[in-house]
């Protein structure tokens, strides 16, 4: 089995972070390993702008801000980048196997360092009755879909979930023409940021409707309408208050959580409410020498903070592996 | 008149109050820096956004390519702006930075690629 010294698990801030604080420390053997056809994780299809305020002390758009990372990796001679390369096997050891065209590799690593991000949560994962037609959506399936591929979801959406994604999707939905009735939310406040609420709601006119619950998705092929409630501060429905709205299209955006399959599967303590590592410090796991950052140790809103506290992993990868000797 | 407003120039969302005049700005509060200050009174006089979308390519290694106005254009264009983008087709290799679209719309704002994009 060929042996690498450092190999980090995925090529969003994360990874490129602390791939670049680790080539820093004096790391001299670095293996970047990403699925995708392209490094920049999550922030390829984040086009909107709202990056890089601390780290760069200008306004980025997401593919801006992976760029000058990607840019610095690839100039780095002691960084391997390998891309369309899927792990798919960690042990406990940190012996590791991926896939990439054509082969299946098998490597043992001084250190790992996981920065395999997050998965959206789906309509599964919070219960909205009502039958089961086309036209619902993972919000940041839509922002792949309308950013990456060019497909507009609908003509007429609402939006269940007002944090920045839900945001920044009824935002761009509207741009690209869609009426946007409504962003549905369950709570008292949006857990998005104001300036989100100001640019993306307000702007465009698109009504939230705090203290409301999606109760039912109609339609028979394709969602035709849906039904709201409004809520009290217990959550209970208040009666007389049902109403519909009529749509084809419903994003459900409620909520992202850690992508942490391979800590598992290599034996590691995963919190099953979380999905996040347990350990006693940021980017650690309970596996010597496995680390874990960016927002596969925990849901970052901001990818200024991933980038900060990526080097950090970056430098504890170095100082596991003794180095400066 | 006093109008209240919240600040979208960076994530801390300041609220700032504006003592005005019709479009013409008395004094601004509420701004933790300057920045906030020369929001509050562009807002006021005439609202500008940055866009952000992405065109479509041809022969190249994404069906779209991400852009954005090189600087904020009013906040009444954006809209002709998105029907403009919608004619534009990319068909050679780009860089971070590079003009996808010269003083787009007349506006004084070029319309730029926000990542570089190889043939396929
Ligand atoms: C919709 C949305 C809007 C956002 N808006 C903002 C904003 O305006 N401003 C801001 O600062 N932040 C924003 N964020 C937050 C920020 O973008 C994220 O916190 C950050 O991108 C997370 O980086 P990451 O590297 O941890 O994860 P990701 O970017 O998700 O990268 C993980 C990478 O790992 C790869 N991977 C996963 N598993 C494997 C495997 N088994 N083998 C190989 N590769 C694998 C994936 O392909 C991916 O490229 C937003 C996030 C989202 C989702
Ligand atoms: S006033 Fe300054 S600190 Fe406050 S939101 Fe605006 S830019 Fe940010």
């Amino acid at each position: 089995m060929k042996r690498r010294e450092l190999v980090i698990v995925g090529g969003g801030p994360a990874g490129m972070a602390a791939a670049l604080a680790a080539r820093a420390a004096g790391v001299e053997d670095v293996l970047l390993l990403e699925r995708d056809q392209h490094l920049g994780g999550i922030l390829n299809q984040c086009i909107h702008p709202g990056f890089g305020l601390h780290h760069f002390k200008e306004e980025l758009t997401g593919p801006e801000y992976a760029d000058r990372f990607a840019a610095l990796v690839h100039a780095d001679p002691g960084i391997e980048v390998s891309l369309r390369s899927f792990v798919v096997k960690l042990g406990k050891d940190r012996e590791l196997s991926y896939l990439r065209p054509g082969a299946m590799e098998d490597i043992q690593a001084g250190a790992v360092i996981l920065a395999t991000g997050c998965r959206e949560r789906t309509r599964e994962m919070i219960p909205i009755p009502g039958s089961r037609p086309a036209g619902v959506f993972p919000a940041g399936l839509a922002q792949k879909m309308v950013n990456m591929e060019g497909w507009i979801p609908g003509r007429e959406a609402v939006i269940v979930g007002s944090g920045d994604i839900g945001l920044i999707m009824a935002r761009r939905m509207a741009l690209e023409g869609v009426a946007v009735k409504a962003v549905i939310e369950i709570q008292k406040t949006s857990r998005g940021l104001v300036r989100n609420v100001v640019q993306c709601l307000e702007d465009f006119g698109i009504p939230l409707r705090f203290q409301h619950r999606l109760t039912a998705i109609h339609g028979a092929d394709r969602v035709e309408k849906v039904s709201v409630v409004r809520v009290d501060d217990d959550f209970k429905d208040i009666p007389g208050t049902a109403f519909e709205i009529a749509c084809d299209t419903v994003l459900v955006s409620v909520g992202l959580i850690p992508e942490n399959e391979l800590l598992e599967m290599a034996g590691g303590a995963v919190d099953r409410r979380t999905n996040t590592p347990v350990a006693d410090e940021v980017n650690l796991t309970s596996l010597p020498g496995v680390f874990a950052c960016g927002n596969a140790c925990k849901v970052y809103d901001l990818a200024d903070s991933v980038t900060r506290d990526s080097e950090l992993a970056g430098r504890m990868a170095a100082k596991y592996l003794g180095v400066p000797a | 008149m006093k109008r209240v407003m919240t600040c979208i120039e960076c994530p801390q969302g300041c609220r700032l109050e504006i003592e005005a005049d019709g479009s013409r700005v008395i004094s601004v509060t509420g701004h933790k820096c300057k920045r906030g200050d020369k929001y509050a009174r562009q807002e006021t006089e005439a609202p500008l956004r940055t866009l952000t979308t992405s065109v479509l390519t041809r022969g190249l290694e994404l069906k779209m390519l991400p852009v954005r106005t090189s600087r904020p254009i009013p906040k009444d264009k954006l809209f002709d702006a998105m029907r403009a983008v919608k004619t534009i087709v990319v068909t050679s290799p780009v860089k971070t930075g590079s003009v996808v679209a010269e003083n787009f719309l007349g506006l004084g704002a070029d319309l730029v690629a926000c990542r570089p994009l190889d043939k396929l």
